[in-house]
């Protein structure tokens, strides 16, 4: 299987089960079209009679041998024998916990996937007695597993910080005894950041994930206290300075997009202005009735507000400018490996998230669906029924996914997302899948851009992050 | 790779990593943009 496409004046053809991406001129792109998995040596007579008044004899025999070469390389229409490693996981341990350690918020956003901060549970924070018993449950469920991630989410973590990091404490203090290795991720609305919060976070957070919509009437929109009022000007002050001291550690600077937003590229550059580097934004994920929610139908303007991200991306690059666009990173050398992309995230299977009553889900989007109860820390059920469940779900078990050109990059995309939409985990919401080609195609379009101009050169250090943009 | 007509941009490799992959060790919330464990 092949993807091709055409995208600010590049040819780009994907080779779909080897990975390989190759640029073609208009003689290959238009020759491709006669060609499929069973390439012969011989070039079809179809291409001379159909072709031959734009290209002549010569060009298409040199250029069909070349594309005839790919494809004897196995770089061309290389064949999808991967379904027989589907199996493989499926007694995969648990190795990841979202850790719900509060269901309040001291926000009140509009397009809040959990209730505005309590997934409809009531507001409540996680007792520390709970927390760890979550770390003791990752431990004795993650077998010879050696890194867990633990992600501390809610609501809004910060109103529960002394548990966070009693929590980290008690961790910490387990890994020697274990050979186990915790990473940490938070994700917060910032408005309770401190010093003494932010030098916790940026000594034991391998991951913060700060949320911030893009321009100050874009947050404030949406991003609202109790009583109405914005956070914009309270956040990004202590995010400038959390950043600041963040080193080395991943963090992300995290929006949402809505329909009253379909500029984002404004806000990416408006949170580039703001000193930040590493940037996300993202559709929102809503009823599709409300005002705000992005519908199939906008898809063209948001295709087209990609594309003018991408291009920005590519001219500040160009300019020696570097800033990271969460969605366009893509490593086409090496990435996770084939295994990993059968199923992508672990939901249910490797992952699950807990709630302050000490519930377990296959993960936060699942948190409050009582059909997706996994069992509970205190009475220690735990449904492996249902493990199993999320175990088999595969791109060659999602319908749509096995014969589609993505399937190795959004690996089968969000379960929850899926659930939400189509009421099935196994049948992908197509606005979602739509917008993932779409990030994927700009994200290859990048690398061939970059490459063409030198400024995608390969990594030299430790350091260099150029093979992920 | 670089022909006349095609640069080809990669030196993919999906087909070893299924072989020797499936380690289990790196993270488990796209993964294009996930790095494998092995290589960091």
């Amino acid at each position: 299987m092949i993807h091709k496409y055409k995208l600010n004046g590049y040819n780009i053809c994907l080779d779909v089960h080897s990975g390989a991406v190759h640029i073609l001129d208009d003689a290959a792109y238009d020759i491709l079209d006669y060609c499929d998995e069973n390439m012969k040596r011989d070039i079809p007579e179809k291409i001379y009679t159909e072709l031959g008044d734009r290209y002549g004899k010569e060009e298409i025999e040199e250029t069909y041998e070349a594309l005839y070469e790919l494809f004897e390389m196995g770089q061309l229409f290389s064949p999808d024998d991967y379904e027989k490693f589907a199996d493989m996981m499926t007694k995969a341990p648990v190795k990841s916990m979202c850790i719900n350690i509060s269901h309040d918020c001291n926000l009140r956003c509009e397009y809040c996937f959990a209730a505005k901060g309590d997934f409809g549970q009531g507001r409540c924070l996680m007792p520390l007695e709970t927390a760890k018993k979550a770390i003791d449950f990752i431990i004795a469920n993650s077998g010879t597993r050696k890194n867990l991630e633990v992600d501390f989410f809610g609501g809004e973590p910060l109103m529960n910080f002394d548990v966070v990091k009693k929590t980290v404490e008690y961790a910490r203090g387990l890994e020697d005894k274990y050979n186990k290795k915790f990473r940490f991720t938070i994700t917060t609305n910032g408005l309770l950041l401190d010093d003494d919060k932010i030098e916790f976070i940026n000594r034991e957070m391998n991951n913060a994930v700060l949320s911030l919509d893009g321009r100050k009437e874009v947050n404030d929109r949406l991003r609202v206290t109790p009583n109405g009022k914005g956070s914009y000007d309270t956040i990004v002050p202590k995010y400038q300075k959390l950043v600041a001291g963040r080193g080395d550690k991943d963090y992300y600077i995290r929006g949402t997009f809505t329909k009253y937003n379909l500029d984002f590229t404004d806000d990416v550059l408006h949170m580039h202005s703001l000193g930040f580097d590493q940037l996300s934004i993202e559709p929102v994920v809503s009823d599709p009735k409300l005002d705000y929610s992005i519908k199939y139908e906008d898809l063209p303007v948001v295709f087209k507000e990609y594309e003018r991200l991408a291009e920005s991306i590519i001219e500040s690059r160009k300019k020696g400018d570097y800033y990271n666009f969460f969605h366009f990173m893509i490593d086409l050398n090496q990435g996770p490996c084939a295994i990993k992309r059968l199923r992508g995230c672990g939901c249910g299977n490797e992952y699950v998230a807990v709630t302050p009553q000490g519930d377990i889900y296959p993960c936060h989007q699942f948190v409050g669906n009582e059909d997706y109860k996994m069992g509970n820390l205190h009475d220690g059920t735990f449904d492996t029924d249902m493990k199993n469940m999320f175990a088999m779900s595969t791109v060659y078990t999602k319908e749509n996914c096995k014969d589609c050109w993505a399937k190795f990059y959004c690996s089968g995309g969000c379960n929850a997302n899926n659930f939400q939409y189509e009421g099935n985990i196994r049948k992908s919401h197509k606005t979602s899948c739509e917008l993932e080609k779409k990030r994927l195609e700009c994200a290859i379009m990048i690398k061939a851009a970059l490459a063409e101009s030198g400024d995608d050169a390969p990594c030299d250090g430790e350091d260099c992050i150029s093979s992920c943009l | 790779m670089e022909k006349k007509h095609i640069k080809t941009l990669n030196q993919a490799n999906l087909k070893e990593s299924a072989a020797k992959g499936g380690c289990g060790e790196c993270q488990a919330c796209t993964v294009a943009n996930q790095k494998c464990e092995k290589q960091q």
